[in-house]
């Protein structure tokens, strides 16, 4: 892709930075991580008051990589270039986008394929489980590091709105605003059922080794495209499912056999094998233990709406009508929570088909929201 | 911002500071009025998307909500007042919501169409077809407004349920007062305007 057909809403060429903390991080867990990289990527300018900062906090196999292309030859942008960019929803002509990428995360921050230095190893199954609140917790000294003490808005969609709801419990002073998309105030009981069969999906399959595969390089690859062609069920509706490919078939009739036969057999195969290829078990595992462990109302007597008390920043949630993986009724809790903390929210459901993945979507009403809402912040902080 | 004058009436009841929820709030005029004017906080309640969006934009906290579903996210008495302007009659159950209203605010406000304005009793007695105005445009097949009453029969409600009436006004298309409206209001008054209360 030549720079001169880029069209004008375009980033354009974004380059990855690596911000290195010395410090020891106390994990949740109990644990230690001594010493930490994350990757980030940065759009748009910092304004001279240094009020104009938008966190992005990516989803289960997000990264920081979330708008623009890494070279002219990249085939596709960062995963959220329909929104973020010169005049889109999330404008970099007035905002300056800041997007890291979790610790315990395959993309270039710290995890399990880092090398220990203690063993000289990849930590691989090793790496320390850790939370949404250690992520919130370094992704404030990434903003330390940046020179960012309040962000205008911190948005995320699924795990990333999971993220929104620890920063404006755990900072409240330091976000002004955040928009929760397509999220959860925890994981449901079938949520953590299917985060199950995707684990044990990855820890059956005989090159697991006990997460101990990368020293002979024979990767548990069929346990996670399993794991993966799984989640994608879930990300998507059973209309938009439909919709795309129906009963048709690869070759037009039925062989009576176990080859992909059905287009949607072949479309979740491939699927599963694009993802081995960017994708590492261990991290995935990881991962899946995060969206389990979330839950801030366990640590106020059950009660959301007291977990959400400390929280000064402006709400805005948003949910799609075809999301089964996290429905509405699921944003609804939050919404509820905050109505009943006095908070100040506001709530809208998009009407979709795509499923949970609708967040991810170019959506009309969904970006026009968004860049309502991002209006009025702008106007608010005195942003041009 | 120019308010409709039912709307204007209402600004005038609410007392400065107030905790305000706002049923079928609109595009939220009269919420991002109340709150730059008379300084009160709460929210808007809305379904139609397009409303909502205008919401945002005008800096109303708003929440998507089918008030057909009933208030049961608002605990008892958390708003100073409720109140639902030219939205009562497109509701399923009126009754039911009347008393949500008083349950989660200490006053209510609502203001409807008064189907016992004199055009409407005319057209019905004489013309022998479902009364048409300036604010009841619809035809009888396509109009949202399916519980509509007089001014009487809103009292009736009142009394039934053990609802206080504490002031009323009426208005008509134009938003406008007169001596004879306040003479004879369910004759003369095209749109009415009640605060209540939740009487023990």
């Amino acid at each position: 892709m030549q720079e001169s057909t880029r069209p004008a809403d375009d980033v354009g060429i974004v380059e990855s930075k690596t911000a290195h903390f010395d410090e020891s991080l106390a994990l949740a867990s109990g644990n230690q991580l001594h010493g930490f990289d994350i990757v980030y990527e940065t759009y748009g300018e910092l304004n001279a008051d240094r009020s104009n900062a938008i966190l992005i906090c990516h989803a289960l196999s997000g990264n920081h990589h979330v708008a623009g292309y890494h070279t002219a030859e990249d085939k596709k942008p960062g995963w959220w270039d329909n929104a973020i960019g010169p005049n889109k929803a999330i404008d970099t002509n007035r905002f300056f986008v800041v997007s890291p990428n979790n610790i315990g995360g395959c993309s270039g921050s710290t995890g399990p394929l880092t090398t220990n230095s203690e063993t000289g190893k990849p930590y691989g199954p090793d790496f320390p489980l850790v939370t949404v609140k250690d992520w919130v917790k370094t992704q404030a000294m990434l903003a330390d590091h940046l020179g960012i003490d309040v962000w205008a808005v911190v948005i995320g969609g699924s795990l990333g709105g999971m993220q929104c709801l620890e920063w404006s419990i755990a900072y409240p002073n330091r976000l002004k605003h955040t928009f929760v998309i397509a999220a959860a105030p925890k994981l449901s009981t079938q949520n953590i059922a299917f985060n199950e069969v995707a684990r044990q999906a990855i820890r059956s399959d005989q090159n697991f080794n006990e997460g101990h595969y990368y020293e002979n390089n024979n990767k548990p690859e069929l346990g996670l495209m399993l794991a993966r062609m799984l989640g994608h069920i879930t990300y998507l509706s059973d209309n938009a499912l439909d919709e795309k490919f129906g009963r048709s078939l690869r070759d037009g009739k039925i062989k009576f056999g176990y080859d992909a036969e059905f287009q949607i057999e072949s479309y979740l195969r491939y699927q599963g094998r694009s993802f081995v290829e960017r994708f590492d078990a261990n991290s995935y595992l990881l991962l899946t233990k995060v969206l389990d462990y979330f839950d801030p109302a366990s640590e106020a007597e059950g009660s959301l709406s007291k977990a959400m008390s400390p929280a000064t920043a402006e709400f805005l949630v948003i949910s799609f009508s075809s999301d089964w993986r996290f429905s509405p009724e699921r944003s609804q809790e939050i919404v509820s929570a905050l109505l009943d903390a006095n908070k100040c929210v506001s709530y809208i459901e998009i009407q979709s088909k795509q499923g949970h993945d609708s967040f991810l979507m170019p959506i009309p009403r969904y970006h026009q929201v968004m860049r309502t809402a991002l209006d009025r912040i702008a106007e608010g902080l005195n942003i041009t | 911002m120019n308010l409709r004058t039912d709307q204007a009436l209402i600004a005038e009841w609410i007392k400065p500071g107030s905790r305000v929820l706002d049923l079928g709030c609109g595009d939220g005029t009269l919420m991002a009025y109340l709150q730059e004017h008379k300084n009160v906080n709460g929210y808007g309640l809305e379904i139609d998307e397009e409303n909502i969006v205008q919401c945002i934009h005008r800096g109303v906290d708003v929440i998507q909500t089918d008030l057909d579903k009933g208030l049961s996210e608002f605990k008892k008495d958390t708003f100073d007042y409720v109140i639902m302007t030219q939205t009562l009659q497109a509701i399923y159950y009126p009754d039911k919501l009347l008393q949500e209203m008083t349950r989660v605010g200490h006053e209510a406000i609502v203001t409807f169409p008064n189907m016992g304005h004199w055009r409407n009793r005319l057209q019905i007695a004489f013309a022998g077809h479902m009364p048409k105005s300036k604010t009841l445009p619809y035809e009888w097949y396509n109009t949202p407004n399916i519980h509509l009453c007089t001014l009487t029969d809103f009292e009736a409600l009142c009394t039934s349920k053990n609802i206080e009436i504490l002031e009323r006004a009426t208005v008509d298309h134009e938003h406008q007062s007169s001596i004879g409206m306040n003479l004879f209001p369910n004759l003369l008054g095209e749109i009415a305007i009640y605060r209540f209360r939740q009487n023990d």
